[in-house]
């Protein structure tokens, strides 16, 4: 009797069970198949059209879409789950179903020279403290940066050493030495990234392009002329070949100090340019600029008329009224429409070509 | 930012991090959505594609203007939009006399078309006509796929992919269990797919696991299969390499048996044992005037170690 009603038990236990699972439970040929990590279920069952059109289309769809979904609640309430500031996750699995990347991995970046030269010899990468005891104000700072210890830049007194000249400018020199510094390791960074991107690089003139224009070519010509021994000076030049102009400094000083009466002459020049009444116009050179510039307002505005067609008209006759009046009020002396300036100036008159 | 030769060298802080952002990674972050329409659009298509805009809300731009382009013939307007807003999924609406209410979903490689569906809208219900409480934006779905066309079909499984690309939302390690609120179930039947939105209650069954009832909020779409674009699938397979150092490195010397256990393994150099120091037995220490065998071992002067 003991064994009938431990049966019995057990039989109403099961079936308290099945019933308990009747709610969630899912009857369906084949299993899904799920990616949990992705929150992913996919049903292979076949959907009997019949019970698609028998039914309402919309009905159908959502008592399938319940059993799917059921079935997945199931599968992730399997996760172990984990309490975080109050709230119940589920640690979700890695995810099974490969998709496409969005851009291709990333190359592993190229060593530098360095990088090379210490793996070589075996050198390893030394971590510095970030903070620096500075003896001078007695507290920790930062090993560079504002505020840094030791701070070079500050000093207001630099001893000059018994080798160096004591006219030589010791502060000039220092911030010399450090625009070399910083100029070097500007251009080995670069470098290091050309070699890293395989970019080529100059050695000194020209990039490799399709079409070099014509300053580029000059300007490699005198740079491969002046990298000799002798800075180009004994290099033999071409039969037509013209000197560089504009090479080196773009404006000339004269020095501060140097030829006395030259300077005195010029000054006195200038003076007598000054007091004296006359403008000072160079007559032929004028009337070449004017009618030059004559000449080419003409031509573009034939130019306009030709590719804008008659409406074009009124702008140009405007143009060419208003650039007249601009030059009109400028003449004083001399012939009306003439390009002189307001008061005699020691530059000549006329553009520079 | 100055170019060279297509190398841009960022000048500023906030350059570089924003270049950073969009270089390759090893691990890659959510893919961004771009959404726009084409030369003539009606009203269905607006409407649908400011519906799929609000489902995935932060990782999409929507672009109001209208792109004259035919994304089948020429592909390289998209590429260059892609390329400009770094966004590697794309959305094509437009509508014409023969092919109304239209829809390209595709995804990019590397900034080059991969994959392009278009699917024809035939009914359509937006979120606005669904009279029901939505929930906030940006919840992941959980996406289910019915039919056994999504796995038979070569240009199905494509589809499948990406539309799981698509809807998807972040990689999450974990989820909070309340809010899995969000449920996509795409149907293929004979031919067409049926796309619905539901929301699911978490209803109180007798055990743990709670039983699913769900209620339809959110656009709902017939869709049509029209013209596909599929890569090739040396470029497939290309897309889907992953970088060696994302495969988990396996451990070497260990093993685990039938139970679980896991037995390690430990190599060692030769050992000298006669030179081995085991524990001292003070009975077996040599007595001063002790006849020394030859085998026994010599006692040194110990060095404690």
């Amino acid at each position: 009797m003991a064994a009938c009603s431990v049966e019995e038990l057990l039989a109403k236990a099961e079936q308290e069970e099945a019933e308990k699972l009747k709610s969630i439970s899912v009857q369906k040929e084949l299993d899904l198949e799920f990616d949990v990590g992705n929150l992913l279920a996919c049903d292979k069952n076949r959907i009997e059209s019949r019970d698609f059109r028998e039914k309402k289309r919309d009905d159908f769809l959502r008592a399938l879409a319940r059993d799917n979904t059921q079935l997945l609640i199931n599968e992730i309430w399997k996760l172990p789950t984990e309490r975080v500031e109050e709230v119940i996750v589920a640690k979700l699995p890695e995810q099974t179903t490969r998709l496409p990347r969005e851009k291709p991995p990333p190359k592993p970046k190229a060593p530098t020279k360095w990088e090379q030269f210490a793996k070589l010899k075996g050198i390893q990468k030394k971590k510095k403290t970030n903070l620096v005891w500075d003896e001078t104000a007695k507290e920790w700072r930062r090993r560079w940066g504002y505020k840094r210890a030791n701070d070079d830049t500050k000093d207001w007194l630099i001893e000059v050493p018994e080798t160096a000249d004591p006219n030589e400018d010791q502060f000039a020199k220092r911030n010399k030495a450090k625009k070399e510094r910083v100029a070097k390791n500007e251009l080995n960074r670069l470098r290091n990234i050309a070699r890293a991107q395989k970019v080529k690089t100059p050695g000194a003139g020209l990039l490799p392009k399709a079409q070099q224009s014509k300053d580029e070519l000059v300007k490699a010509m005198s740079v491969a002329k002046t990298s000799t021994a002798s800075v180009g000076r004994f290099q033999d030049r071409l039969p037509k070949e013209k000197p560089p102009k504009n090479s080196g400094k773009k404006r000339k000083f004269e020095p501060l100090i140097g030829d006395f009466s030259s300077e005195k002459q010029k000054q006195l020049e200038l003076l007598k340019t000054i007091g004296s009444k006359s403008p000072k116009l160079d007559i032929t050179k004028a009337v070449n600029t004017q009618m030059r510039e004559e000449d080419r307002e003409e031509a573009a505005a034939r130019r306009r008329k030709g590719a804008g067609g008659k409406g074009r008209k009124g702008n140009t006759a405007g143009r060419g009224k208003g650039k007249g009046k601009g030059k009109g009020p400028k003449g004083k002396g001399g012939k009306p429409l003439l390009f002189v300036p307001a008061q005699p100036c020691h530059r000549k008159v006329g553009r520079r070509r | 930012m100055t170019q060279l030769d297509g190398i841009v060298k960022p000048k500023t802080r906030r350059s570089k991090r924003f270049l950073e952002s969009r270089a390759p990674k090893l691990i890659e972050d959510v893919k961004n959505t771009m959404i726009m329409k084409g030369g003539n659009a009606s009203q269905t298509v607006t409407t649908a594609l400011k519906d799929i805009y609000s489902l995935r809300k932060p990782n999409a731009v929507l672009y109001k203007k209208k792109n004259i382009t035919r994304p089948f013939e020429d592909s390289t307007s998209l590429e260059f939009f892609s390329k400009k807003s770094d966004c590697s999924l794309f959305l094509f609406g437009s509508h014409n006399k023969k092919r109304p209410h239209n829809f390209i979903f595709g995804r990019m490689f590397d900034f080059h078309v991969l994959d392009m569906f278009e699917l024809g809208i035939e009914k359509f219900i937006s979120l606005s006509q669904i009279k029901t409480s939505k929930f906030p934006e940006g919840t992941k779905p959980m996406l289910i796929f019915a039919g056994e066309v999504f796995d038979t079909d070569n240009e199905y499984k494509r589809l499948k992919s990406l539309l799981i690309d698509f809807f998807r939302g972040p990689t999450v390690p974990a989820v909070r269990l309340a809010g899995l609120e969000h449920v996509l179930h795409f149907t293929a039947l004979e031919g067409k797919i049926y796309m619905r939105s539901y929301r699911c209650l978490l209803k109180k069954s007798g055990c743990r696991t709670p039983r699913i009832e769900l209620e339809e909020i959110g656009p709902s779409f017939d869709f049509v299969m029209r013209r596909t674009h599929l890569a090739s699938d040396d470029l497939y397979k290309l897309a889907h390499r992953q970088p060696k150092a994302l495969k988990p490195k396996k451990k070497k010397n260990i093993s685990h048996d039938v139970f679980g256990t896991s037995f390690g393994r430990v190599h060692m150099q030769k050992q000298d044992l006669s030179k081995l120091k085991t524990r001292k037995m003070k009975g077996l220490r040599k007595r001063k005037g002790e006849v020394v065998n030859e085998d026994q071992v010599p006692k040194v002067a110990k060095v404690e170690s």
